[in-house]
Protein backbone atom coordinates (compact mmCIF):
# COMPACT_ATOMS: atom_id res chain seq x y z
CA UNK A 1 0.00 0.00 0.00
CA UNK A 2 1.37 2.99 -1.13
CA UNK A 3 1.99 6.02 1.55
CA UNK A 4 -0.41 9.10 1.14
CA UNK A 5 1.26 12.20 1.24
CA UNK A 6 0.63 14.68 3.58
CA UNK A 7 -1.26 16.77 1.40
CA UNK A 8 -3.56 14.49 0.33
CA UNK A 9 -4.24 13.48 3.66
CA UNK A 10 -4.36 17.17 5.33
CA UNK A 11 -7.05 17.79 2.45
CA UNK A 12 -8.81 14.44 3.28
CA UNK A 13 -8.69 15.31 7.09
CA UNK A 14 -9.99 18.87 6.41
CA UNK A 15 -13.01 18.13 4.22
CA UNK A 16 -14.51 15.68 7.57
CA UNK A 17 -14.03 18.69 9.63
CA UNK A 18 -16.36 20.41 7.19
CA UNK A 19 -18.46 17.50 6.06
CA UNK A 20 -22.13 17.66 6.36
CA UNK A 21 -24.18 14.72 7.69
CA UNK A 22 -27.05 12.71 5.61
CA UNK A 23 -29.96 14.84 4.93
CA UNK A 24 -32.46 12.19 6.74
CA UNK A 25 -30.55 12.80 10.00
CA UNK A 26 -30.00 16.70 9.56
CA UNK A 27 -33.55 16.98 9.45
CA UNK A 28 -34.84 14.73 11.91
CA UNK A 29 -32.12 16.32 14.61
CA UNK A 30 -33.26 19.71 13.47
CA UNK A 31 -36.88 18.78 14.06
CA UNK A 32 -36.88 16.87 17.17
CA UNK A 33 -34.53 19.59 19.07
CA UNK A 34 -37.32 21.83 18.34
CA UNK A 35 -39.36 20.32 20.83
CA UNK A 36 -37.13 20.92 24.55
CA UNK A 37 -39.21 17.38 25.51
CA UNK A 38 -37.65 15.11 23.16
CA UNK A 39 -36.86 11.99 24.27
CA UNK A 40 -33.29 11.66 24.59
CA UNK A 41 -33.06 8.05 23.56
CA UNK A 42 -35.05 9.34 20.54
CA UNK A 43 -32.12 11.59 19.76
CA UNK A 44 -29.71 8.89 20.25
CA UNK A 45 -31.51 6.83 17.71
CA UNK A 46 -30.85 9.48 15.27
CA UNK A 47 -27.63 10.30 15.69
CA UNK A 48 -26.30 6.89 15.74
CA UNK A 49 -27.73 6.29 12.45
CA UNK A 50 -25.69 8.64 10.77
CA UNK A 51 -22.04 8.02 9.71
CA UNK A 52 -20.90 11.70 10.09
CA UNK A 53 -22.60 12.81 13.04
CA UNK A 54 -21.30 9.48 15.15
CA UNK A 55 -17.64 9.86 13.52
CA UNK A 56 -17.67 13.18 14.50
CA UNK A 57 -19.06 12.77 18.38
CA UNK A 58 -16.62 10.04 18.42
CA UNK A 59 -13.67 11.99 17.28
CA UNK A 60 -14.36 15.00 20.01
CA UNK A 61 -14.67 12.64 23.02
CA UNK A 62 -11.50 10.58 22.21
CA UNK A 63 -9.66 13.68 22.04
CA UNK A 64 -6.89 14.11 24.79
CA UNK A 65 -8.40 16.65 26.20
CA UNK A 66 -10.77 13.79 28.23
CA UNK A 67 -8.02 11.34 28.35
CA UNK A 68 -10.73 8.74 29.26
CA UNK A 69 -9.23 5.87 30.66
CA UNK A 70 -11.00 3.55 27.85
CA UNK A 71 -11.81 4.81 24.23
CA UNK A 72 -15.13 5.27 23.73
CA UNK A 73 -16.84 3.33 20.94
CA UNK A 74 -20.33 4.04 20.57
CA UNK A 75 -22.67 7.27 20.45
CA UNK A 76 -23.90 5.76 23.80
CA UNK A 77 -21.12 5.88 25.71
CA UNK A 78 -20.85 9.52 24.40
CA UNK A 79 -23.69 10.14 26.06
CA UNK A 80 -22.92 8.83 29.55
CA UNK A 81 -19.43 11.08 29.16
CA UNK A 82 -20.66 13.67 27.77
CA UNK A 83 -24.19 14.58 28.64
CA UNK A 84 -27.11 14.53 26.16
CA UNK A 85 -26.70 18.32 25.89
CA UNK A 86 -23.25 18.11 24.69
CA UNK A 87 -24.05 15.61 22.23
CA UNK A 88 -27.20 17.13 21.18
CA UNK A 89 -25.22 20.28 20.68
CA UNK A 90 -22.64 18.56 18.45
CA UNK A 91 -25.11 17.05 16.01
CA UNK A 92 -26.71 20.34 16.06
CA UNK A 93 -23.82 21.71 14.97
CA UNK A 94 -23.16 19.13 12.14
CA UNK A 95 -26.64 19.70 11.01
CA UNK A 96 -25.77 23.36 10.86
CA UNK A 97 -23.17 22.52 8.11
CA UNK A 98 -25.92 21.39 6.09
CA UNK A 99 -27.06 17.86 4.38
CA UNK A 100 -24.56 15.95 2.27
CA UNK A 101 -24.84 16.49 -0.99
CA UNK A 102 -26.07 13.37 -2.83
CA UNK A 103 -23.35 11.81 -4.44
CA UNK A 104 -25.22 9.49 -6.95
CA UNK A 105 -23.16 7.72 -9.86
CA UNK A 106 -24.29 4.56 -11.79
CA UNK A 107 -22.49 2.87 -9.90
CA UNK A 108 -22.93 4.40 -5.81
CA UNK A 109 -25.58 6.16 -4.67
CA UNK A 110 -25.08 8.05 -1.14
CA UNK A 111 -28.31 6.91 0.36
CA UNK A 112 -27.84 3.50 -0.97
CA UNK A 113 -24.35 3.61 0.66
CA UNK A 114 -26.14 4.33 4.13
CA UNK A 115 -28.39 1.42 4.28
CA UNK A 116 -25.49 -0.47 3.38
CA UNK A 117 -23.65 0.77 6.28
CA UNK A 118 -26.79 0.91 8.69
CA UNK A 119 -27.42 -2.99 7.36
CA UNK A 120 -23.62 -4.11 7.84
CA UNK A 121 -24.07 -2.56 11.51
CA UNK A 122 -27.33 -4.36 12.42
CA UNK A 123 -26.17 -7.19 11.48
CA UNK A 124 -22.38 -7.07 12.82
CA UNK A 125 -23.93 -6.12 16.41
CA UNK A 126 -26.45 -9.62 15.22
CA UNK A 127 -24.10 -11.73 14.53
CA UNK A 128 -21.68 -10.50 17.92
CA UNK A 129 -24.62 -11.15 20.05
CA UNK A 130 -24.96 -14.43 18.66
CA UNK A 131 -21.47 -15.89 18.22
CA UNK A 132 -19.22 -13.62 19.91
CA UNK A 133 -20.61 -12.03 22.56
CA UNK A 134 -17.65 -12.94 25.18
CA UNK A 135 -15.15 -11.79 22.93
CA UNK A 136 -16.64 -8.25 21.66
CA UNK A 137 -19.12 -6.05 22.12
CA UNK A 138 -22.44 -5.94 20.30
CA UNK A 139 -22.07 -1.97 20.32
CA UNK A 140 -18.66 -1.83 19.45
CA UNK A 141 -19.81 -4.11 16.52
CA UNK A 142 -22.68 -2.08 15.22
CA UNK A 143 -20.40 1.32 14.99
CA UNK A 144 -17.49 -0.70 13.39
CA UNK A 145 -20.21 -1.51 10.50
CA UNK A 146 -21.42 2.20 10.39
CA UNK A 147 -18.36 3.60 9.70
CA UNK A 148 -16.27 0.86 7.73
CA UNK A 149 -16.89 2.16 4.33
CA UNK A 150 -16.69 6.00 5.54
CA UNK A 151 -13.56 6.38 3.54
CA UNK A 152 -15.79 6.15 0.53
CA UNK A 153 -18.05 8.93 1.62
CA UNK A 154 -14.72 10.87 1.92
CA UNK A 155 -13.75 10.27 -1.24
CA UNK A 156 -17.44 11.13 -2.87
CA UNK A 157 -17.11 14.48 -0.68
CA UNK A 158 -14.07 15.77 -1.27
CA UNK A 159 -12.54 13.55 -4.76
CA UNK A 160 -15.63 12.89 -6.49
CA UNK A 161 -13.88 12.52 -9.94
CA UNK A 162 -11.45 10.10 -8.94
CA UNK A 163 -13.67 8.31 -6.82
CA UNK A 164 -16.09 7.93 -10.18
CA UNK A 165 -13.32 6.70 -12.34
CA UNK A 166 -12.31 4.03 -9.89
CA UNK A 167 -15.78 3.00 -9.34
CA UNK A 168 -16.31 3.01 -12.82
CA UNK A 169 -13.04 1.02 -13.42
CA UNK A 170 -14.25 -1.90 -10.61
CA UNK A 171 -17.76 -2.43 -11.88
CA UNK A 172 -16.00 -3.02 -15.93
CA UNK A 173 -13.66 -4.93 -14.79
CA UNK A 174 -15.35 -6.44 -12.28
CA UNK A 175 -12.52 -6.57 -9.45
CA UNK A 176 -13.09 -4.85 -6.09
CA UNK A 177 -13.82 -1.55 -5.74
CA UNK A 178 -10.27 -0.95 -3.30
CA UNK A 179 -7.73 -2.54 -6.07
CA UNK A 180 -9.32 0.39 -8.57
CA UNK A 181 -8.97 2.57 -5.44
CA UNK A 182 -5.87 1.97 -5.30
CA UNK A 183 -4.69 2.44 -8.55
CA UNK A 184 -6.33 6.11 -9.41
CA UNK A 185 -6.59 7.67 -5.78
CA UNK A 186 -3.23 5.51 -4.34
CA UNK A 187 -4.72 4.68 -1.67
CA UNK A 188 -8.51 3.14 -0.60
CA UNK A 189 -11.27 3.59 1.40
CA UNK A 190 -10.26 1.54 4.01
CA UNK A 191 -6.13 2.54 4.46
CA UNK A 192 -8.01 6.25 4.42
CA UNK A 193 -11.08 5.41 6.99
CA UNK A 194 -8.48 3.59 9.55
CA UNK A 195 -5.52 6.69 8.60
CA UNK A 196 -8.30 9.13 9.92
CA UNK A 197 -9.42 6.88 12.86
CA UNK A 198 -6.29 6.33 13.81
CA UNK A 199 -5.57 10.22 13.25
CA UNK A 200 -8.65 10.55 16.13
CA UNK A 201 -7.14 8.36 18.30
CA UNK A 202 -10.52 5.55 17.91
CA UNK A 203 -10.32 2.85 20.13
CA UNK A 204 -7.24 0.23 18.27
CA UNK A 205 -9.71 -2.83 17.60
CA UNK A 206 -12.04 0.22 15.43
CA UNK A 207 -9.01 1.17 13.39
CA UNK A 208 -8.59 -2.40 12.90
CA UNK A 209 -11.76 -3.47 11.23
CA UNK A 210 -12.03 -0.11 9.21
CA UNK A 211 -7.98 -1.12 8.06
CA UNK A 212 -8.74 -4.62 7.81
CA UNK A 213 -12.65 -4.93 6.40
CA UNK A 214 -10.75 -6.36 2.95
CA UNK A 215 -8.00 -7.60 4.12
CA UNK A 216 -8.48 -11.77 3.39
CA UNK A 217 -5.38 -12.89 5.47
CA UNK A 218 -5.88 -11.77 8.71
CA UNK A 219 -6.28 -13.63 11.76
CA UNK A 220 -9.86 -14.14 12.76
CA UNK A 221 -10.82 -11.58 15.41
CA UNK A 222 -14.23 -11.66 17.01
CA UNK A 223 -14.97 -7.67 16.15
CA UNK A 224 -13.76 -7.82 12.61
CA UNK A 225 -14.96 -11.39 11.59
CA UNK A 226 -18.71 -10.43 12.40
CA UNK A 227 -17.82 -6.88 10.56
CA UNK A 228 -16.75 -8.96 7.69
CA UNK A 229 -19.43 -11.46 7.51
CA UNK A 230 -22.01 -9.32 7.80
CA UNK A 231 -20.78 -6.85 4.62
CA UNK A 232 -20.87 -10.18 3.01
CA UNK A 233 -24.14 -11.01 3.39
CA UNK A 234 -25.38 -7.51 2.70
CA UNK A 235 -23.55 -7.54 -0.32
CA UNK A 236 -24.66 -10.72 -1.36
CA UNK A 237 -28.16 -10.06 -0.84
CA UNK A 238 -27.65 -6.62 -2.20
CA UNK A 239 -29.23 -4.58 1.07
CA UNK A 240 -27.84 -1.39 0.23
CA UNK A 241 -24.40 -0.73 -2.01
CA UNK A 242 -21.53 0.64 -1.50
CA UNK A 243 -19.90 0.66 -5.00
CA UNK A 244 -17.95 -2.87 -4.38
CA UNK A 245 -21.15 -5.91 -6.03
CA UNK A 246 -20.38 -9.01 -4.01
CA UNK A 247 -17.87 -11.63 -5.95
CA UNK A 248 -18.33 -15.45 -5.63
CA UNK A 249 -14.60 -16.03 -5.05
CA UNK A 250 -15.01 -13.87 -1.27
CA UNK A 251 -16.96 -16.83 -0.43
CA UNK A 252 -13.32 -18.76 0.00
CA UNK A 253 -11.76 -15.79 2.29
CA UNK A 254 -14.75 -15.07 4.71
CA UNK A 255 -14.07 -16.00 8.81
CA UNK A 256 -14.96 -19.45 9.27
CA UNK A 257 -16.23 -19.21 12.68
CA UNK A 258 -19.73 -18.77 11.31
CA UNK A 259 -19.57 -21.90 9.34
CA UNK A 260 -18.86 -22.20 5.54
CA UNK A 261 -22.64 -21.66 4.74
CA UNK A 262 -23.44 -17.95 3.92
CA UNK A 263 -27.33 -18.97 3.42
CA UNK A 264 -26.80 -20.83 6.46
CA UNK A 265 -25.65 -18.02 9.00
CA UNK A 266 -28.47 -15.62 7.63
CA UNK A 267 -31.36 -18.51 8.29
CA UNK A 268 -30.02 -18.43 11.80
CA UNK A 269 -31.33 -14.65 12.02
CA UNK A 270 -34.98 -15.80 10.99
CA UNK A 271 -36.83 -12.81 9.22
CA UNK A 272 -33.74 -10.83 8.38
CA UNK A 273 -36.63 -7.77 7.32
CA UNK A 274 -37.11 -7.53 10.97
CA UNK A 275 -33.93 -6.54 12.29
CA UNK A 276 -33.09 -4.86 8.86
CA UNK A 277 -36.65 -2.90 9.32
CA UNK A 278 -35.02 0.32 11.59
CA UNK A 279 -32.12 0.55 9.07
CA UNK A 280 -34.66 0.18 5.99
CA UNK A 281 -37.30 2.87 7.25
CA UNK A 282 -34.39 5.27 8.00
CA UNK A 283 -32.59 5.09 5.10
CA UNK A 284 -35.96 4.77 2.76
CA UNK A 285 -37.49 7.87 4.23
CA UNK A 286 -34.41 9.49 3.31
CA UNK A 287 -34.88 8.36 -0.15
CA UNK A 288 -38.22 9.53 -0.29
CA UNK A 289 -37.57 12.80 1.35
CA UNK A 290 -34.62 13.51 -1.38
CA UNK A 291 -37.39 13.96 -3.55
CA UNK B 1 -6.62 23.46 54.07
CA UNK B 2 -9.17 26.16 54.84
CA UNK B 3 -12.49 26.83 52.76
CA UNK B 4 -14.46 29.45 53.01
CA UNK B 5 -17.50 29.68 51.12
CA UNK B 6 -18.26 33.33 49.79
CA UNK B 7 -21.11 31.85 47.08
CA UNK B 8 -23.56 29.50 47.75
CA UNK B 9 -27.18 30.08 45.47
CA UNK B 10 -27.62 28.50 42.40
CA UNK B 11 -28.56 29.40 38.96
CA UNK B 12 -29.31 33.03 39.99
CA UNK B 13 -28.25 35.81 42.66
CA UNK B 14 -31.01 35.69 45.28
CA UNK B 15 -30.60 38.68 47.27
CA UNK B 16 -33.14 40.11 49.59
CA UNK B 17 -34.70 39.44 53.48
CA UNK B 18 -35.88 35.70 52.37
CA UNK B 19 -32.42 34.35 51.76
CA UNK B 20 -30.34 37.00 54.18
CA UNK B 21 -28.85 33.90 56.12
CA UNK B 22 -27.60 31.61 53.52
CA UNK B 23 -26.96 34.37 51.03
CA UNK B 24 -27.93 35.36 47.36
CA UNK B 25 -24.40 35.22 45.32
CA UNK B 26 -23.81 32.78 43.27
CA UNK B 27 -20.61 29.75 43.87
CA UNK B 28 -17.52 30.47 44.37
CA UNK B 29 -15.45 28.47 47.07
CA UNK B 30 -11.84 29.90 48.61
CA UNK B 31 -9.45 27.92 49.40
CA UNK B 32 -6.16 28.32 51.14
CA UNK B 33 -3.59 25.92 50.88
CA UNK B 34 -1.31 25.14 54.29
CA UNK B 35 1.17 27.60 52.65
CA UNK B 36 -1.81 30.32 52.14
CA UNK B 37 -2.05 29.75 48.04
CA UNK B 38 -4.55 31.14 47.32
CA UNK B 39 -7.31 28.55 45.16
CA UNK B 40 -10.63 29.87 43.64
CA UNK B 41 -13.58 27.39 42.54
CA UNK B 42 -15.56 28.97 40.75
CA UNK B 43 -16.38 32.43 40.03
CA UNK B 44 -20.18 33.45 40.82
CA UNK B 45 -21.41 36.44 42.05
CA UNK B 46 -19.76 35.37 45.30
CA UNK B 47 -16.16 36.32 43.67
CA UNK B 48 -16.85 39.84 44.15
CA UNK B 49 -16.88 40.38 48.01
CA UNK B 50 -14.15 37.58 48.09
CA UNK B 51 -11.82 40.23 45.57
CA UNK B 52 -12.88 42.91 48.38
CA UNK B 53 -11.09 40.76 51.02
CA UNK B 54 -8.09 40.09 48.81
CA UNK B 55 -7.11 44.02 48.05
CA UNK B 56 -5.71 44.92 52.16
CA UNK B 57 -2.68 42.26 50.91
CA UNK B 58 -1.51 42.95 47.36
CA UNK B 59 -0.06 41.60 45.03
CA UNK B 60 -2.65 38.62 44.69
CA UNK B 61 -1.82 35.31 43.20
CA UNK B 62 -4.98 33.77 42.26
CA UNK B 63 -6.04 30.35 40.80
CA UNK B 64 -9.34 30.15 39.61
CA UNK B 65 -10.49 26.87 38.81
CA UNK B 66 -13.77 27.30 37.28
CA UNK B 67 -16.10 24.39 37.52
CA UNK B 68 -18.38 24.92 33.84
CA UNK B 69 -18.87 28.04 31.78
CA UNK B 70 -23.05 28.71 33.10
CA UNK B 71 -23.34 31.92 34.05
CA UNK B 72 -23.73 31.27 37.92
CA UNK B 73 -20.49 30.16 37.97
CA UNK B 74 -18.37 32.88 35.58
CA UNK B 75 -20.71 36.22 36.21
CA UNK B 76 -18.40 37.75 38.26
CA UNK B 77 -15.18 37.06 37.08
CA UNK B 78 -14.89 40.71 35.40
CA UNK B 79 -15.52 42.00 38.78
CA UNK B 80 -12.64 39.87 40.06
CA UNK B 81 -10.64 43.18 40.99
CA UNK B 82 -7.15 42.00 41.45
CA UNK B 83 -7.37 41.46 37.20
CA UNK B 84 -7.47 44.99 37.32
CA UNK B 85 -4.54 45.77 39.09
CA UNK B 86 -0.80 45.62 38.19
CA UNK B 87 1.45 43.14 39.42
CA UNK B 88 -1.25 40.50 40.58
CA UNK B 89 -1.29 37.41 38.85
CA UNK B 90 -4.50 35.46 38.17
CA UNK B 91 -4.55 32.01 36.37
CA UNK B 92 -7.90 30.69 34.91
CA UNK B 93 -8.02 27.03 34.41
CA UNK B 94 -11.13 25.13 33.07
CA UNK B 95 -12.70 22.81 30.38
CA UNK B 96 -11.98 22.34 26.81
CA UNK B 97 -15.23 23.70 25.32
CA UNK B 98 -16.51 21.14 22.60
CA UNK B 99 -18.87 22.98 20.49
CA UNK B 100 -16.75 25.86 20.39
CA UNK B 101 -13.54 24.04 20.20
CA UNK B 102 -11.82 26.71 22.29
CA UNK B 103 -9.82 26.51 25.41
CA UNK B 104 -11.02 28.34 29.12
CA UNK B 105 -9.84 31.67 27.43
CA UNK B 106 -13.48 31.25 25.77
CA UNK B 107 -14.58 32.48 29.41
CA UNK B 108 -13.50 35.69 29.22
CA UNK B 109 -13.87 36.48 25.63
CA UNK B 110 -17.14 36.32 25.64
CA UNK B 111 -17.92 38.38 28.67
CA UNK B 112 -14.96 40.76 27.62
CA UNK B 113 -17.10 42.43 24.81
CA UNK B 114 -17.90 45.50 23.91
CA UNK B 115 -22.01 44.80 24.21
CA UNK B 116 -21.42 43.99 27.95
CA UNK B 117 -18.57 44.95 29.98
CA UNK B 118 -16.42 48.09 29.56
CA UNK B 119 -13.11 46.92 29.61
CA UNK B 120 -11.72 45.20 27.12
CA UNK B 121 -9.05 41.76 27.86
CA UNK B 122 -6.39 43.38 26.78
CA UNK B 123 -7.28 46.77 29.19
CA UNK B 124 -6.62 43.90 31.94
CA UNK B 125 -3.90 45.42 34.20
CA UNK B 126 -2.99 41.94 36.12
CA UNK B 127 -1.09 39.20 34.53
CA UNK B 128 -3.30 36.57 33.51
CA UNK B 129 -3.12 32.91 32.09
CA UNK B 130 -5.24 30.63 30.80
CA UNK B 131 -5.04 27.14 31.49
CA UNK B 132 -6.82 24.90 29.61
CA UNK B 133 -7.58 21.27 32.01
CA UNK B 134 -6.78 17.66 30.92
CA UNK B 135 -9.34 15.51 32.65
CA UNK B 136 -7.58 13.72 35.46
CA UNK B 137 -4.27 15.30 34.87
CA UNK B 138 -3.38 17.31 38.71
CA UNK B 139 -2.38 20.25 38.63
CA UNK B 140 0.04 21.59 41.38
CA UNK B 141 -0.61 24.82 43.21
CA UNK B 142 2.33 25.18 45.62
CA UNK B 143 1.58 22.70 48.05
CA UNK B 144 -1.55 22.07 47.04
CA UNK B 145 -2.91 19.77 44.24
CA UNK B 146 -6.05 20.33 42.14
CA UNK B 147 -7.40 17.25 39.99
CA UNK B 148 -10.21 17.69 37.70
CA UNK B 149 -12.77 15.06 37.37
CA UNK B 150 -15.50 15.01 34.36
CA UNK B 151 -18.74 15.34 36.21
CA UNK B 152 -22.51 15.19 34.21
CA UNK B 153 -23.95 18.59 33.48
CA UNK B 154 -25.25 20.10 30.05
CA UNK B 155 -22.16 21.62 29.65
CA UNK B 156 -19.03 19.80 30.18
CA UNK B 157 -18.40 20.13 34.10
CA UNK B 158 -15.04 19.47 36.03
CA UNK B 159 -15.17 18.48 39.46
CA UNK B 160 -12.27 19.44 41.73
CA UNK B 161 -10.41 17.24 43.77
CA UNK B 162 -7.69 19.31 46.37
CA UNK B 163 -5.16 17.96 48.48
CA UNK B 164 -2.42 19.46 50.41
CA UNK B 165 -0.73 17.72 52.97
CA UNK B 166 -2.80 14.41 53.50
CA UNK B 167 -6.03 16.19 53.63
CA UNK B 168 -8.55 16.55 50.37
CA UNK B 169 -11.76 18.02 49.71
CA UNK B 170 -13.92 17.59 46.30
CA UNK B 171 -16.31 19.83 45.14
CA UNK B 172 -18.55 18.56 42.48
CA UNK B 173 -19.49 22.07 40.97
CA UNK B 174 -22.80 21.15 38.76
CA UNK B 175 -23.50 17.41 39.23
CA UNK B 176 -26.68 15.56 37.79
CA UNK B 177 -25.79 11.78 38.93
CA UNK B 178 -26.11 9.83 35.64
CA UNK B 179 -29.48 7.78 34.60
CA UNK B 180 -30.89 5.46 32.00
CA UNK B 181 -31.84 7.46 29.12
CA UNK B 182 -34.13 3.92 27.67
CA UNK B 183 -36.93 2.43 29.57
CA UNK B 184 -36.25 -1.17 31.00
CA UNK B 185 -38.35 -2.84 28.27
CA UNK B 186 -36.10 -0.87 25.13
CA UNK B 187 -32.83 -3.46 24.46
CA UNK B 188 -29.94 -1.08 24.75
CA UNK B 189 -30.88 -0.66 28.50
CA UNK B 190 -28.88 -3.45 30.26
CA UNK B 191 -25.98 -2.07 27.93
CA UNK B 192 -26.61 1.76 28.99
CA UNK B 193 -27.32 0.73 32.31
CA UNK B 194 -23.78 -1.23 33.14
CA UNK B 195 -22.06 1.83 31.59
CA UNK B 196 -23.56 4.41 33.89
CA UNK B 197 -23.30 1.79 37.05
CA UNK B 198 -19.06 2.08 35.83
CA UNK B 199 -19.11 5.44 35.11
CA UNK B 200 -20.61 6.09 38.98
CA UNK B 201 -18.66 3.55 40.12
CA UNK B 202 -15.21 5.38 38.73
CA UNK B 203 -16.31 8.69 39.58
CA UNK B 204 -16.78 7.13 43.31
CA UNK B 205 -13.04 6.10 43.22
CA UNK B 206 -11.96 9.35 41.74
CA UNK B 207 -13.25 11.51 44.45
CA UNK B 208 -12.25 8.55 47.31
CA UNK B 209 -12.47 9.38 50.81
CA UNK B 210 -12.22 13.25 51.40
CA UNK B 211 -12.16 15.77 54.75
CA UNK B 212 -14.75 17.45 53.11
CA UNK B 213 -17.39 16.46 50.00
CA UNK B 214 -18.92 19.93 48.82
CA UNK B 215 -21.91 18.80 46.65
CA UNK B 216 -24.68 20.27 44.43
CA UNK B 217 -28.18 19.61 46.06
CA UNK B 218 -29.96 22.12 44.66
CA UNK B 219 -33.55 20.01 44.70
CA UNK B 220 -35.39 17.94 46.72
CA UNK B 221 -36.09 14.26 45.73
CA UNK B 222 -39.65 15.49 44.95
CA UNK B 223 -38.80 18.38 43.16
CA UNK B 224 -36.56 16.31 41.26
CA UNK B 225 -38.93 14.64 38.81
CA UNK B 226 -39.51 17.89 37.22
CA UNK B 227 -35.62 18.86 36.53
CA UNK B 228 -34.50 16.00 35.05
CA UNK B 229 -31.57 16.68 32.74
CA UNK B 230 -31.16 19.99 34.34
CA UNK B 231 -27.71 18.59 35.41
CA UNK B 232 -28.53 18.87 39.33
CA UNK B 233 -28.32 16.49 42.24
CA UNK B 234 -30.39 16.50 45.42
CA UNK B 235 -29.82 16.41 49.38
CA UNK B 236 -30.35 12.68 48.79
CA UNK B 237 -27.78 11.98 45.91
CA UNK B 238 -25.71 14.08 47.54
CA UNK B 239 -25.89 12.47 50.90
CA UNK B 240 -25.73 8.96 48.88
CA UNK B 241 -22.50 9.91 47.34
CA UNK B 242 -21.07 10.99 50.98
CA UNK B 243 -21.61 7.83 52.13
CA UNK B 244 -20.54 5.52 49.23
CA UNK B 245 -17.18 7.63 48.86
CA UNK B 246 -16.94 7.68 53.02
CA UNK B 247 -16.83 11.61 52.71
CA UNK B 248 -15.78 12.81 56.97
CA UNK B 249 -17.97 15.67 56.10
CA UNK B 250 -20.47 16.88 53.52
CA UNK B 251 -21.88 20.34 52.96
CA UNK B 252 -24.54 20.77 50.98
CA UNK B 253 -24.74 23.68 48.01
CA UNK B 254 -26.14 25.09 45.22
CA UNK B 255 -29.57 26.40 46.96
CA UNK B 256 -32.27 26.49 44.82
CA UNK B 257 -32.74 30.62 44.19
CA UNK B 258 -36.67 30.35 44.82
CA UNK B 259 -35.69 28.90 48.49
CA UNK B 260 -36.13 31.03 51.01
CA UNK B 261 -33.76 30.33 54.11
CA UNK B 262 -36.67 28.78 56.48
CA UNK B 263 -37.62 26.81 53.28
CA UNK B 264 -33.90 25.61 52.74
CA UNK B 265 -33.84 24.57 56.40
CA UNK B 266 -37.08 22.28 56.16
CA UNK B 267 -36.41 20.38 53.31
CA UNK B 268 -32.28 19.92 54.62
CA UNK B 269 -34.45 18.54 57.67
CA UNK B 270 -36.48 16.55 55.80
CA UNK B 271 -33.52 14.71 53.97
CA UNK B 272 -31.78 14.15 57.31
CA UNK B 273 -34.96 12.41 58.47
CA UNK B 274 -34.43 10.23 55.32
CA UNK B 275 -31.26 9.45 56.46
CA UNK B 276 -31.04 9.54 60.44
CA UNK B 277 -27.62 7.73 60.23
CA UNK B 278 -25.78 9.63 57.38
CA UNK B 279 -22.04 8.73 58.22
CA UNK B 280 -20.62 12.03 58.63
CA UNK B 281 -21.19 15.44 59.60
CA UNK B 282 -23.83 17.23 57.13
CA UNK B 283 -24.46 21.32 56.81
CA UNK B 284 -26.27 23.40 54.65
CA UNK B 285 -23.48 25.83 52.72
CA UNK B 286 -23.82 29.28 53.60
CA UNK B 287 -21.88 32.71 52.92
CA UNK B 288 -19.11 33.12 55.21
CA UNK B 289 -18.87 29.53 56.08
CA UNK B 290 -15.46 29.31 57.13
CA UNK B 291 -13.87 25.46 57.47
CA UNK B 292 -10.72 24.68 58.66
CA UNK B 293 -9.36 20.59 57.56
Amino acid sequence: MPQLSPELERRLTAAVDRMPAFPKSVQTILAMTRDSNCLPKQLVGVIEKDPVMTLRILRVINSAYYALPNKIGSVGQAVVYLGLNTIKNLALACAAAGALPRFHTDFFDSQQYLLHSLAVASLARLLCEKHTRSEADPGDCYVAGLLHDFGKVVFAHTMAAEFTLALGIAAQEGKPLYLAEQEVIGADHAFVGALLAKKWQFGEALVACIRDHHAADVAPQAMLDCLRMADAICRKQSIGAAGNPWREEEMAELPTRFGSDLDAVVAGFGDLNKHLAEAQTFAQIGIGERG
Amino acid sequence: MRVKMWGVRGSIPSPGPRTVRYGGNTTCIEVRSDEDRLIILDAGTGIFPLAQSLLARLPVEANIFITHTHWDHIQGLPFFVPLHIPGNVVRIHGAFDLITQQGVEHVMNVQLQYSYFPIREAELKAAVEYLTLTVGEPVRVGDATVTPILMNHPVTNLGYRIECNGKALFFTGDHEPWRNIYAPEDPPWAEYQALIEQRQADLDAAIGPVDLLIVDAAYTVAEYPQKIGWGHGTFDTGLELARRTGARRLLCTHHEPTRSDDELERVFAEALARHPDPGCEVMLAYEGLEITL
